[in-house]
């Protein structure tokens, strides 16, 4: 390999100096919490602790060899969000544990090591992405299989035998002992499927027939894709009864439309659809209307079915700006602490100010991974950049929006920070390919082919 | 544990956490910049056996604008719009096949549309025999010419300019 002229610092070194600070701040978390509730720190807790240090060190090792001009900021922000989570869902162990020596009670398993565990298989799988997707651009070429497979992942948990419901959601398959959420890896394969599709038909969806207000409108015959995708987001929330999964899907293909074809009307044409679907879905269905009235006022369902958020907004309220200090909360009075409401326990014990630095760092990553879309240098890589970025963003957006209740609440695992296997392994794998993708944006060119070889002569494209 | 030290913990946490923040924010700043300061491109052409190919044996039209070189190649219009490609020595190829430098997905575009590369001192546009003509303004280039800085070049429906 020749090296280049003047070489494109590939930014490694930074890359792993933020890791291990992001690693030594989650020690630091769990001494907090051992030193706070008086429970220390045990042998098994160092282990894990170890084991995540080694575990961000392998993927730092495998961008290293594999994307070694990868975006250098990704990873370890990711990498501190998951911390924070494994660190606060260790938290909330130790408090159910002592709520159930109090109790007499038989001691809950602890949550953390479970997903200890499923952090190590998002590991493997971000590794594997990284090691199998050499360039991805080769995933263009695999549009319908992702999508045919996406969309059925999206239905399996209706199917008779596997599916399950938990909760009112059937969001859930049950195979061999394990429960996984096939919606999460659907999303995914849905946005590989959206902009390998997008790419190759945006010229017709770009086409304006009529204008009005100002707007140019789609020809109505070409419709038809975003009125399909509407369908299928009120199917799942018909049939799935998941508002969550439903408005992330028509969010990420509205979304993708807009920049496929940069034509606003398309976001006024779905925002329109938005609002029927969500008119619709409060007319006829008695949990999508409660969980609007629990929205508006919370306090008069407070002790049944407004529960949990009113704990969630008493916990933000105990935290106040600087935080209760991990470990001097009470976490385990919100129901469903380490998953849904993992932002409302952390808001309680970390406060405003961690809060914020939190929100922070789920911007940056989504600024980087839209930057890395601005900078790539094929239209399938910025759409698919774009299109995982405004994934995590909706995410973000929909979950804690709900937990501090500046939108209804909807179901949807925060990402990297709440306890799940299968959102925590989908987002890992998410990263994954946004690292490859910047990896192909920031990689100086400096194997171009041999023109004179190929001097071909393309006339219009079949 | 005291309530003193628990205190200085709890705030020390958070500091920690926004550290954190404002050294991705600094290093994020120093990035966005980095593609300027790591290239200059003096050191460049005074290397000489990494230079790109020379030129045909076709004559260059003499430079028409200023002599400053370009670092950069921006895409200002069409479906790339946005996209920065630094100029590092090596050539850049134009076109729709995907081994292309900047691969344009467009009816107008031909596979191997143009070339650009650098030569004494300046980057050179080479249309690669491709079907609509690659663009300097409004005139269509029919030889390798010297591309100025700040001109727009069209190829397809896309519009790049070569910026400082």
């Amino acid at each position: 390999m020749s090296i280049p002229a003047v070489r494109q610092p590939t930014r490694r070194g930074v890359e792993l100096v933020l890791l291990v600070f992001a690693w030594l701040i989650g020690v630091l978390g769990v001494l907090q919490v051992g030193w706070a509730t008086g429970e220390g720190t045990t042998t098994r807790l160092w282990i894990t602790i170890g084991v995540v240090g080694a575990l961000a060190l392998a993927m730092h090792i495998t961008v290293r060899f594999t994307a070694p001009y990868a975006d250098p900021i990704m990873l370890p922000v990711t990498t501190l969000l998951t911390i924070l989570g494994l660190v606060m869902i260790y938290r909330i162990d130790v408090s159910a544990a002592q709520r159930a020596v109090r109790n007499d009670a038989p001691l809950p398993t602890p949550d953390v090591y479970a997903q200890l565990t499923w952090f190590a298989i998002a590991v493997v799988l971000f590794i594997a992405v990284l090691v199998i997707v050499r360039d991805h651009r080769r995933l263009q070429r695999y549009t319908y299989t992702f999508g045919l497979i996406g969309i059925i992942l999206l239905v399996l948990p209706l199917a008779p035998v596997v599916g399950t419901t938990v909760n009112g959601a059937t969001l859930w398959v049950r195979m061999f002992g394990l429960s996984f959420q096939p919606g999460e890896l659907a999303k995914i394969l849905l946005t590989i499927f959206f902009a390998g599709y997008l790419v190759v038909k945006r010229d017709s969806l770009a086409l304006v027939r009529t204008k009005f207000l100002g707007l140019g409108f789609p020809r109505p015959k070409d419709l038809g894709p975003l009125l399909i995708a509407w369908l299928i987001s009120l199917a799942v929330l018909v049939f799935e009864n998941d508002l969550g999964t439903s408005m992330l899907f028509f969010g990420l293909f509205v979304s993708m439309l807009y920049i496929a074809t940069q034509r606003r009307s398309w976001l006024v044409l779905g925002g329109g659809l938005f609002v029927i679907g969500a008119v619709l879905a409060y007319m006829f269905f008695g949990h999508v209307r409660l969980r609007v009235e629990i929205w508006l006022d919370p306090w008069t369902y407070a002790q049944d079915s407004g529960y949990q958020i009113v704990q969630s907004l008493f916990g933000f309220a105990n935290g106040g700006l600087l935080g209760a200090g991990l470990g001097q909360g009470f976490p385990n009075l919100v129901p469903f602490a380490n998953t849904d409401f993992i932002v409302a326990a952390l808001g309680e014990e970390i406060g405003l100010t961690g809060l914020i630095a939190m929100l922070l760092m789920y911007g940056i990553l989504i600024e980087r991974g839209l930057r890395t879309a601005i900078s790539v240098r094929d239209s399938f890589g910025k759409l698919l950049a774009a299109g995982l970025s405004i994934t995590l963003a909706l995410q973000v957006f929909v979950i804690i929006g709900g937990v501090t209740k500046l939108i209804p609440l909807t179901g949807l695992t925060t990402p990297f920070l709440s306890y799940g296997g299968s959102s925590l392994i989908a987002n890992f794998i998410i990263i994954g390919l946004l690292l490859r993708i910047s990896d192909r944006a920031r990689r100086p060119d400096v194997t171009a082919p041999a023109v004179d070889e190929a001097l071909t002569q393309v006339v219009r494209r079949p | 544990m005291s309530e003193l030290a628990l205190t200085l913990i709890r705030l020390g946490f958070l500091a920690l956490l926004w550290a954190f923040v404002l050294i991705t924010v600094f290093v994020l700043r120093r990035d966005l910049k980095q593609p300027a300061d790591a290239r200059p491109m003096a050191t460049q052409s005074s290397r000489g056996s990494k230079a790109p190919k020379a030129p045909r044996a076709e004559k260059v039209k003499a430079p028409r604008a200023s002599k400053v070189k370009g670092t950069k190649l921006v895409v200002t219009e069409g479906p790339l719009a946005g996209t920065v490609v630094p100029l590092d020595g090596a050539q850049v190829t134009i076109g729709r096949a995907p081994d292309s430098t900047i691969v344009i997905d467009d009816d107008y575009a031909s596979s191997r549309h143009a070339r650009v590369y650098s030569s004494e001192g300046t980057w050179v546009v080479e249309d690669l025999g491709s079907t609509n003509g690659t663009w300097i303004e409004r005139t269509r280039i029919t030889t390798p010419t010297v591309l100025p800085v700040g001109a727009p070049l069209r190829v397809g429906r896309t519009t790049l300019q070569l910026q400082k």
